[in-house]
Formats: structure tokens, sequence, C-alpha cells
């Protein structure tokens, strides 16, 4: 096990350039999630840490060794690809093998770390497999024990997930947190589910067009992103965004663009009379209030926990979840209020956090 | 690869009911088939019954059917043993053999250098050695048998094994290159990170992934040293080092003496081990040739 740190990262293709300057430092043990939306460069800084990129600029370290011209198999690194990458004419067993075996490492060695992984993936009946005779979840469950018998410094993932069925999805989800749990091998995982970064991550980065917006523990990412993009990034659904300005003559009140005036009371944000700022508020942290702003329903979402309300506020739409039972019809009006307490304010040319 | 190829046939007939009825069946399907059946193989047949008709009954078309034999003889097979045929048959069989061979470990090589190392300039020695292909084999002796001269191999077999390559090798690079290409990249990266070396990924991943590819290329190969003659006849004097394609007709026709009965047969044994070797491996042939993919 190693900690991984990744200095002011850049990467060109050509004269594309896709990564501006990354810089995470990783703990030995840590489970680390890259997420962010397609194409913002998840996948290549990834495969920069496994060496299957040369690095533009910037520094990468695997424990106190800096790795920029070290070819992957000196990394002691181990890889799962987003389609598993399993080699089709071995077996199960072979494919778990396989690196053992070039690295000569003896028979008997070789057979008790095949037979423990499978034991802890559940692929004992699988072995004499072929990969094209096993289903995607059991193909996944290969690439992973490929993986882990190695027992390597760093786990690396790439989507590895999104070939599977939503069901299958979430069992394996549960699976890969446990068996980090167990082994406790420093872990860099890509997805661009950001469900899956929440619910499976020690922390998370958040990366956008090749820069990092915000590197965080899932919850601290919830609850105070720091700019536009985490915000709306991060939650499902997505946080609902207000523009307008704050007013603080008299009782401090955020008035949006689109004449809806709500009262902050002690949670104005320490900003000058008349700046232009975002509000956000997540669906969750509304409540039907008499005195609160009048709303006209669209559509009514009932799940059984909770309603998902997605509403019209003087031609802005957004969204509402509701634990209670609120069931109003299409077309009526309700009065909302938003918990201020709770809410976000963001600088709007900059779009930092106020 | 054999699972697969023999699936097809069942996808394809939901497209192909209309072929259901027995007489459309037979106007669409057998009849065209039959008439293709019956082009290709009729000169084989008149080979085969020339190469057993008496000597008598050969051009004699007024008291015997062309088409048929009655009483056929062994003889011109037994003529072919008392002439230097039997090393023809070997120096064919080893220069085909050597050629292919030779051919495709240069291909694998190329191909996997071209297709998955991305030096500079591969795309571009990618198409030169397609382009060397093009040059037809009727140029190129003259300035190949100046070098044959100079290297002091005229008139041996190592003339041909070495100058054959220089048409199998462009042909064979490009369709490894083409079967290279199928084999998804992640599977090399993924052998990278597993600490496979450039040889052991070729070895160990790549080339058992390519057999079929490997199959087609050899085939090809095989079959067109088998089948040479430009170079056969201009590089090799001598009748014991002679192939069977340049022998059968250099010696076994004397000015104007024809002896078809051993002209045919000594064509038909030759293309045996050719018949021999395509129904082996046709099945893998076919596959390849059809861009099967694999997962
Ligand atoms: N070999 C390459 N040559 C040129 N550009 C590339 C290459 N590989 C990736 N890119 C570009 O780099 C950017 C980042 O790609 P990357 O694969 O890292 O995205 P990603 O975040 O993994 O996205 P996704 O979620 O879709 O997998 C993209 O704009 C892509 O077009
Ligand atoms: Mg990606």
């Amino acid at each position: 096990m190693a900690s991984v740190g990744i200095r002011d990262v850049q990467k060109a293709f050509g004269s594309t350039r896709v990564i501006h300057g990354v810089s995470v430092d990783i703990q030995d043990g840590e489970f680390v999630i890259l997420v962010g939306p397609s194409g913002c460069g998840k996948s290549t800084l990834l495969r920069m840490i496994a060496g299957l990129e040369n690095i533009s600029g910037g520094e990468i370290r695997i424990g106190d060794r800096v790795v920029n011209d070290v070819p992957p198999k000196e990394r002691d690194i181990a890889m799962v690809f987003q389609n598993y990458a399993l080699y089709p004419h071995m077996t199960v067993r072979e494919n778990m093998a396989f690196s053992l075996k070039l690295r000569k490492a003896p028979k008997s060695e070789i057979e008790t770390r095949v037979a423990k992984a499978a034991q802890i993936l559940g692929l004992g009946a699988l072995l004499d497999r072929y990969p094209r005779q096993l289903s995607g979840g059991q193909r996944q469950r290969v690439a992973m024990g490929r993986a882990i018998v190695r027992d390597p410094q760093v786990f690396l993932f790439d989507e590895p997930l999104s070939n599977l069925d939503a069901k299958l999805r979430v069992a394996m989800r549960t699976e890969i947190k446990e068996l980090h749990q167990r082994l406790r091998t420093t872990t860099v995982y890509v997805t661009h589910d950001q469900i899956e970064a929440m619910t499976m991550a020690d922390r998370i980065v958040v990366m956008h067009d090749g820069v990092v917006e915000q590197i965080g523990a899932p919850l601290e990412l919830y609850d105070k992103p720091q700019n536009l993009f985490v915000a709306g990034f991060i939650g499902s659904p997505a946080m609902n965004f207000f523009n307008g300005r704050i007013r603080t003559n008299g009782q401090a009140t955020f008035v949006g663009d689109s004449g809806i005036e709500i009262p902050l009371g002690h949670s104005a944000p320490p900003a000058s009379d008349g700046r232009p700022v975002t509000l956000g508020v997540r669906p969750e942290h509304f409540r039907v209030a008499e005195d609160g702003v009048p709303v006209e329903v669209v559509v009514v979402e009932p799940t059984g926990s909770e309603t998902l309300l997605a509403l019209k506020a003087g031609g802005q739409e957004l969204t509402c979840v509701f634990r209670e039972r609120v069931l109003p019809k299409p077309g009526e009006t309700i009065r909302i209020r938003p918990d201020t307490a709770s809410a976000h304010f963001f600088d709007r040319e900059s779009g930092q956090r106020i | 690869m054999a699972r697969m190829s023999r699936s097809l046939p069942a996808d394809d007939a939901e497209g192909m009911s209309y072929l259901d009825r027995l007489p459309r069946r037979v106007a669409l399907v057998y009849l065209p088939l039959a008439v293709f059946v019956f082009v290709l193989l009729f000169p084989f047949y008149w080979m085969a019954i020339t190469a057993v008709k008496p000597n008598a009954q050969l051009t004699d078309y007024e008291n015997y059917s062309p088409f048929w034999v009655v009483q056929p003889t062994l003889e011109h097979i037994r003529y072919l043993w008392t002439t230097t045929y039997p090393a023809w048959l070997w120096n064919t069989i080893i220069i085909s053999v050597g050629s292919t061979f030779l051919s495709i470990v240069a291909s694998v090589m190329a191909a996997y250098a071209i297709e998955r190392v991305r030096f500079k300039g591969s795309r571009t020695t990618g198409l030169a050695i397609f382009l060397a292909y093009l040059v037809p084999p009727s140029i190129l002796f003259i300035p190949l048998a100046a070098m044959v001269f100079r290297l002091g191999i005229y008139d041996t077999k190592l003339a041909l094994v070495l100058s054959y390559p220089t048409f199998l090798i462009p042909f064979c690079t490009w369709l490894l290159m083409g079967y290279f290409r199928s084999i998804p990249y992640e599977l090399e990266e993924c052998a990278l990170v597993d600490g496979a070396s450039r040889l052991q990924i070729l070895f160990k991943v790549l080339l058992p992934l390519s057999v079929p590819g490997l199959i087609s290329a050899g085939i090809f190969a095989f079959t067109l040293s088998w089948n040479e003659f430009i170079y056969a006849l201009t590089f090799i004097q001598s009748s014991e080092n002679k192939t069977i394609s340049v022998g059968v007709l250099t010696e076994l026709v004397r000015s104007d003496v024809y002896e078809w009965g051993a002209l045919m047969a000594g064509a038909l044994i030759g293309s045996l081990p050719v018949v021999i070797l395509y129904s082996f491996f046709v099945e893998h042939y076919v596959s390849s040739m059809t861009g099967a993919v694999k997962e």
C-alpha cells in the first residue's frame, strides 16, 4: 500500500491540452473517487497514474517514488478497465494467475493467491470457465479478482460498473466498498455517476474541463460546495439555482430576477447591498408554508418514501422533494418557502461560494 | 470461433425466409451454385481423367468419348516416378514451407510494430509495404535476378525461399494488421499493467487471439509459393532443383511433344497438398476472411 501524490499534473495530446494542472494528495489506504462530466479528463488522469499515458507536466508519486518515467509494469499497480479487458483465450484461473506468472511467482503461491481471491469474490465454481461463458457481473468480478491477487500498492478503477444493469451496479457498489474495507488498499476510482461517488468514496475529487473544482469528503461536498459547478453536479435531483440580488437595507432579503422575494433573516451572507448573487437551494430544503412564494405545480412524482415535485415560479423551473405526503394536482398553485439556513450563496460573476 | 461461425446461418435464416419454399430455393440457390461448382470443378475432372487415360484414348475422339475413360491406367503416374518429379515435389514442399515461415515471422513483427507500437512514420511504413505489393513480379524479377547472382545463390532453393517473401510479406502484413486492429487495445494495456513486456504481449496475448488470422496468412503464403512460376523459372536452371509448376512444364513438354497424361498426373498430384491444407483449416480460413470478431 502506498500514498499517491499528484502535483500540478498537465496533459496535452498534441496541441490540445486536456488537463491543466491537477494536484491531489491521496493518503495511504484511502478510497478516492474522481468524478466529473464526460470528457473532463478523469480517465486520462487515471491512465497517467497507471503509466499508460505519458505526463506532459508536473509530477506523480507512488509512495516516495516519482513515477513519471517508470513503465507501468514497475509501478506495482492493478487496474480494472471499463470493459474488463479479460483475456478471452484464458480461463478465469489463468486470467487471475497471468500477472503472477509473468513475475515468476512459485506455483504453490500462485495457487493459494488465486484460491483466496476466488473465495473472497465467490468465483470458486467459475475458475475453469472462459470469459465468454460468464455473465457481465461475473466478468466484472473476475476483473477485480485479477487485480486483488497481485496485492498491489494501488488499485485503479475506470468506470468498472458502467456496463452493468442498475440493480447489479448497486450490489457491486457495496461489494467494492466492503472489499476496500477489508483489504485497505489505496484506491483511485473513476466514475461519472455522482451517486456512486457519494456512496463509496472516502474523498471525492470533482473535475471539470481538466481542472479540479473541489476535493473533499462526500458530505462536505454536499453541504459546502465551493462553487456553482460542484453545487450543481453533486446531489440528485440537482440543486435549484435562482439568480438575483441581496437587499440589505431593512431586513436582509434575496430579490430574484424573476421578482420573487425571500427574506433571509440571520442566514444572510456577508454581502453588500445590491450584490448580484446566485442562490442555491437543494430540492429537499423547501417546506410548504402559508406565507411562502406561490408556485405552479407541473408534475407530481410520488415514490412512496418521498414526493418529487416539478414546479414553476415566475418562468423558472424548480424541483422539490418532500418527505411528507404533499400531493397537489398538476396546475394547482402551492406556496413554498426555502429553508434559508441551509441555502447556498454564490458570487454571480466568479461562481465561487460566498 | 467455430461456435460463432456455425451459429451465423441460424441468424441469417430469419431474413431469408423467402427462400423457404422449395421451387424458389432451387431457382435462386441450388441452380446457380450447381453452375458455379460445375465451372469450377470441370478442369479438375478433365485433369483427373486425362491422368489415367491410356495414350491411345487421349486424342482419339471418334472411338472414345472424351469425357470418359475406359481401362484406366496408372502408367503416367509410374512414368512420373522415372523422371525427376519426386525431387520437384520435395523442392516445392521445402521452398513453400521455408518462405511461408519466413514471411509469417516477418509479417507478424511488422504488423505488430506498425499497428501497435505507433512509432513515428508507422502509417507511411505500412503504406510503403503495401505499395511494394503492387509492383508486379514480372518487373521485379530482373533486379532480383541481379541480386540472386551477386549473393551466389542462383540455381539453389535458397534463391526462391528468399525471393518469395518479397510478395508474401506485404500481403500477410496487411492481413495481420487488420487482424491485430480488431483486438481491443485495452487487452494490451491490461497486460502492460500486469507486467508483460512487448514481446510477452505479442506471444501470450496477441498471437493466441490471432490464430485464425495466422492460419489464413499461412495458407495464402503457402499457396502462392506453391504455384509461383516466374521466379522459379528464372532463378533455377538444373532439373533437380526445379519446382513442380516449372518442372512439369519444362521437362514434360519436349519441343512439340506434349506428354498429356504425365503432365496432368503431375499437376494433379502437385495440387493435392494444397487441397489437403485447405480442407484442414477451411473453417478458420473462412471465419477470418469474413472478419468474425471475438469478444
Ligand atoms: N488519445 C487522445 N488523443 C486526443 N485527445 C484525447 C485522447 N484521449 C482523450 N482525449 C481527450 O481528452 C479529454 C479527456 O478525455 P478522458 O477520456 O480523460 O475523459 P473522461 O473524463 O474519462 O470522460 P468519460 O466520462 O466520457 O470517460 C477528452 O476531451 C478527449 O477528447
Ligand atoms: Mg473515461
